[in-house]
């Protein structure tokens, strides 16, 4: 099919960008790596988009170390999260992810901002940027917004990203000395979106387990991570089962996915008790 | 001259050997032209309208917005095409009872599936045309639909055809020996429910067609993506009511078919009506969303196997009660019936038994049409025997091999009849399946195994036999009715400077075809494989005959050209003779040169000799022939279809927790008779082996009771990807046909047929110590877990 378009401009700055979205009357729609967009124009899901293309804006790139914080431009691609020689010291979970998400083609043009942004709840990112306690960095008409990871995904593609603003970055605390970050997932092909998976991060503070997958959008769950920092995997598995409401579809029923996720965490469990990383 | 295939070092020995492809360097440059390539002036494009019901009254259609989008020229119903486009009706006389309606090639009252075309509408950018098309009003009026397959023929099912009476489409026993006898008197009878999952083609390239209608000349010329351009220029001229000669199929350069592509598609014959109307040319390129519910589906089948054996493993009987669900109307002209009728003619195929009843019970749905697919009912053949012969050798407490070996026809049984009425000239079972078990290194895998389940791992072995039906003769169409030439033509032409151009029947889908002919030709007539230009793929300036299907073309194509170029060799040297002034049985052409038989010395360059024929044709005698311009046919005859055979083995890995399936490695050794081009045979096998590996794996079209297709898109509908293919370890036995000269017999389904089953076999070897088995592909992760009874729900 071919894409019906409204239009298209390339912002030359973040300032140009918030100025075409705040003129877009509501049409306008931010592109990045385009992963998910374009294929969604393209079989006409979407149509009629203000294209504001902010690739060239050299304020959304690189990768820096704040103090005890990672901070990742929203354009940082998921080659680049992949390579990155500080994301693969202070959050290698995001680096683990790089080689579950997609394809070389894919990973070469998508953006860890725009895949957070999109928040599909079968993706790697932003499944990890809540596992990491991330903080999702906007700006809007009314000014920048730093706003929790465990407070931005409110529902299947749904964010608390409001109309006209831009994710701009994400920072994380660095990981700790002695932190495990493990990510487990199933995918029927490489590069698939998994049937399940989850991401387990082990800090001083407790356990975080966050799952791909299996529910609207990304979400901690209390009850497994409570029974983790007890040492209680086997109530942790349980627990996690018990939390989750996967989707059953033609590639796996709920039941399979609910099995699936209690095998992950036990995978996970057993990764965790080994060396230290 | 006899061709000395036995002896590599013979002069001109290109058969046999991995040459160059010639359409290779312009492929890799981006110089392929395929249909949507072509831009003619004054073209325009066609987008259809689709049944968004499974079953539904079309009770009208609104096209006022739709004419009013900007660039729309015009928008035809059903009604409007039929004026020009007669239905058609896909059924063939030797599968007696097959029974199919009318089919309009855009739905004139009724819509039947979901993806029927209902509308077309022609603009003058596709941009255009899918803005308008989705602006079509039409009123529906649904129907209740027929979704599942075994209850289809139900009392409280709807008849989908009420003329036609029942939604039975097809159904055939053939029974052999005394059934009920040999499973009375059996050690061990084991019983087993397969299914295969519905699947599809998926071409790299689209369906595509392009049609210009010239009302001056009263003549058609079509660019089509298709593997028969002289089927579809009979069937052009049939329903668009024009003589042959003035309907020009043109199939250049294709991306791909597997069997996709050899069917007559409503949209296709629609687009060509439209050219007819509207005087002007009419692009249709299908895309890929509506290709998953518009290319023909297979394999979706159930079947009940049986089979009875004796203590010492002889197989005394099979019992086969094959289902399968065709969708609402039967596809021209090869019709939807042939792949059950496969299964019938199929299973067993490999073992000398006496006992046999097969039945298959093809049943009408709402769903997009079956029919020929890669491998036409091989898979699901080998899948039900060689599963039953593993289950049976579990049960005898056998090794695979050995029960394989115990019951495979000898290789010296030839010529023999199976059961089914099938007759072989001559296959290798037992020499493949040696071949095998040493290129495996049956034993140490085995070892290999043993060693992974000590520490936990739990792997599997797998083999599969198979039979492979090749070469058909006129008794797998022709004699149905249907106007598919089973013949291939040739015609071979030395030009001036030496130079060959030889036109071949037989079509480049993107396996090698040109390359295949190219040494042919060149071997031939004794020039190098550059010297020759192949064209293929115009009904125009190409002779008649079937084009690339049912793994035909090397074996018919290829003779056809081996003929043609020993004539041309022989006329060539019949002048030669004249001017040198010696008998032409004294000279010889290799590279390019007529030289003396005996010694080799040059006599004289193809240059000199053409340019004496062709521009001073009064220095040679008066009457002396010069015909340097050769055409042959061949058409199989002593067989109905030459068989080949081959073994697969598959090593898997098993994760007993998750379901989830590795494949480790995969091997095939199979007989395809004459090699003509190892590389291009080897990667035949490969590409099949992977649409079999995906077959076993990844691919099922998931349908939900309404007739809606939950799964047609490249992100839910699973192809195998090389990330997933094991190494694939590739060997032959060669047996040639005596009934050509070459000796070639099909490999392209080779791969197809046997790898489903060999993956069956191996992931079932690692689930029985735990009490667990699979026979519904794809044998995705959540059925591994089940057929484990790790999942309860």
């Amino acid at each position: 099919m071919k894409a019906s378009v409204g239009g298209y401009a390339r912002a030359t700055d973040l300032r140009h960008a918030l100025d075409l979205l705040a003129q877009s009357d509501g049409m306008g729609r931010v592109l990045a790596g385009g992963q998910s967009l374009i294929a969604a124009m393209n079989m006409r899901l979407s149509t009629g988009d203000l294209l504001v293309d902010i690739n060239q804006i050299a304020a959304l790139k690189g990768v820096t170390l704040d103090g005890d914080r990672l901070r990742i431009g929203a354009l940082t691609r998921h080659a680049e999260v992949a390579t990155d020689p500080l994301i693969a010291r202070h959050a290698p979970l995001l680096r683990r992810a790089t080689d579950l998400i997609a394809h070389a083609a894919i990973r070469n043009r998508g953006t860890i901002g725009g895949a957070i942004a999109h928040a599909d709840p079968a993706a790697e990112f932003p499944a990890c940027a809540l596992a990491l306690d991330a903080t999702i960095h906007v700006d809007g008409p009314d000014g920048p917004r730093d706003i929790p990871a465990a407070d931005f995904f409110e529902g299947l593609f749904e964010t608390t990203i409001q109309d006209g603003e831009i994710l701009t970055a994400i920072s994380l605390p660095i990981a700790e000395d002695g932190e495990w970050q493990v990510i487990h997932e199933l995918a029927r092909r490489s590069g698939d979106y998994a049937l399940a998976g989850l991401c387990v991060v082990r800090r001083k503070a407790g356990h975080r387990i966050v799952c791909i997958s299996v529910g609207s959008h990304p979400e901690l769950v209390p009850d497994a991570m409570a029974r983790m920092d007890a040492g209680d995997i086997d109530g942790a598995v349980v627990a996690l089962r018990a939390a989750i409401d996967p989707p059953s579809d033609t590639q796996a029923s709920a039941a399979y996915r609910r099995h699936l996720i209690g095998v992950l965490l036990q995978r996970a469990a057993a990764d965790l008790n080994g060396e230290p990383q | 001259m006899t061709m000395r295939f036995g002896n590599p070092d013979r002069p001109n020995s290109y058969i046999g050997k991995t040459v160059p492809r010639p359409n290779a360097g312009r492929l890799v440059q981006g110089r392929g032209r395929y249909v949507d390539d072509i831009v003619l002036p004054r073209m325009v494009h066609v987008v259809f309208v689709r049944s968004p019901y499974a079953h539904a009254k079309i009770k009208g259609i609104d096209a006022s917005e739709a004419l009013a989008v900007k660039g729309v020229l015009r928008v035809f119903t059903g009604a409007d095409i039929a004026t020009v486009c007669t239905p058609w009706v896909g059924v063939l006389a030797h599968l007696k009872g097959l029974k199919s309606p009318p089919e309009y090639a855009i739905a004139v009252d009724r819509a039947a599936w979901v993806g029927e075309p209902v509308a077309a509408v022609v603009a003058s950018t596709r941009l255009a045309a899918e803005e308008a098309a989705a602006l079509v009003d039409v009123d529906y009026d649904p129907l209740p639909e027929v979704t599942d397959m075994m209850t289809a023929l139900d009392d409280a099912t709807p008849v989908l055809h009420p003329d036609m009476g029942d939604n039975l489409a097809f159904e055939r026993t053939h029974v052999e020996g005394d059934i009920d006898a040999a499973f009375a008197s059996a050690h061990k009878v084991i019983e087993a429910h397969f299914k295969t999952g519905r699947h599809t083609g998926v071409t790299l390239e689209p369906r595509s067609i392009l049609v210009d209608w010239n009302p001056g000349e009263g003549h058609m010329t079509a660019w089509h993506a298709t593997q028969a351009p002289h089927m579809v220029q009979v069937v052009l001229a049939e329903h668009l009511g024009m003589p042959e000669s003035r309907v020009r199929v043109i199939c250049g350069d294709v991306g791909g078919s597997y069997g996709i592509k050899v069917h007559i598609y409503p949209d296709e014959v629609a687009t060509a009506a439209i050219a007819k109307i509207m005087a002007r040319p009419v692009k249709f390129i299908a895309d890929r969303l509506e290709s998953f519910t518009t290319d023909i589906h297979a394999r979706d089948h159930e079947i009940w196997g049986r089979i009875a054996v004796a203590e010492d493993g002889e197989i005394l009987a099979f019992d086969i009660d094959d289902w399968t669900a065709i969708g609402a109307y039967s596809v021209y002209p090869r019709t939807s019936a042939i792949e059950g009728n496969q299964v019938v003619n199929l299973c067993g195929g490999p073992y000398d038994f006496k006992n046999y009843r097969a039945k298959t019970t093809v049943v009408f749905q709402n769903k997009t049409p079956t029919s020929q697919y890669r491998a036409v009912g091989h898979p699901i053949a080998v899948t039900v025997t060689e599963g039953l012969v593993d289950m049976a050798a579990a049960a005898l407490d056998m090794d695979p091999v050995a029960i394989r070996h115990r019951n495979l026809f000898a290789d010296d049984a030839y010529p023999a009849t199976s059961p089914a009425k099938m007759r072989f000239e001559g296959l290798s079972h037992h020499a493949s399946l040696t071949k095998l078990v040493d290129l495996m290194d049956y034993d140490a895998l085995r070892a290999d195994q043993a060693a992974a389940k000590a520490r936990g791992v739990v792997r599997g072995i797998g083999i599969a036999s198979f039979i492979e039906l090749t070469n058909p003769s006129p008794m797998m169409y022709g004699i149905g009715g249907a106007r598919i030439s089973a013949q291939d033509g040739c015609t071979v032409r030395m030009d001036p400077d030496g130079s060959i151009v030889a036109a071949s029947s037989v079509t480049e889908q993107g396996q090698g075809t040109e390359a295949m002919l190219s040494q042919i030709v060149a071997e031939g007539v004794g020039v190098l494989p550059t010297q020759v230009r192949i064209v293929t793929g115009d009904t125009q300036s190409t002779p008649y005959g079937g084009g690339t299907w049912a793994s035909r073309g090397a074996g018919i194509g290829g003779e056809a050209a081996l003929q043609a170029a020993k004539a041309l060799r022989n006329a060539i040297l019949e002048v030669a003779g004249a001017m040198l002034q010696c008998p032409p049985d004294t000279l010889d052409i290799r590279d390019g040169a007529v030289v003396n038989m005996s010694d080799g010395a040059d006599r004289m360059p193809l240059s000199e000799l053409g340019r004496i024929v062709y521009f001073r044709g009064d220095t040679l005698p008066k009457g002396l022939p010069r015909e340097l311009v050769q055409t042959r046919h061949y058409t199989p005859a002593d067989y109905p279809f030459a068989f080949t055979n081959g073994v697969q083995a598959s090593y898997v890995e098993v994760d007993t927790d998750t379901g989830h399936v590795k494949l480790l490695k995969h091997w095939c050794v199979e007989d395809c008779g004459r090699v003509i081009n190892p590389q291009l045979v080897d990667e035949q096998i490969r590409g099949g082996i992977v649409q079999g590996l995906g077959a076993a794996l990844f691919e099922e079209l998931h349908y939900d009771a309404e007739g809606q297709l939950l799964n047609g898109s490249m992100a839910d509908y699973l192809v195998p990807m090389a990330g997933e293919m094991p190494d694939m370890i590739i060997a032959h036995v060669e047996t040639p046909t005596l009934e050509s000269e070459l000796g070639a017999k099909g490999a392209g389904e080779a791969g197809t047929a046997g790898a489903a089953a060999a993956v069956m076999n191996a992931i079932n070897d690692a689930l029985r110590p735990f009490g667990g088995e699979v026979t519904a592909m794809p044998f995705t992760p959540e059925r591994v877990l089940r057929g484990l009874g790790k999942l309860q729900d």
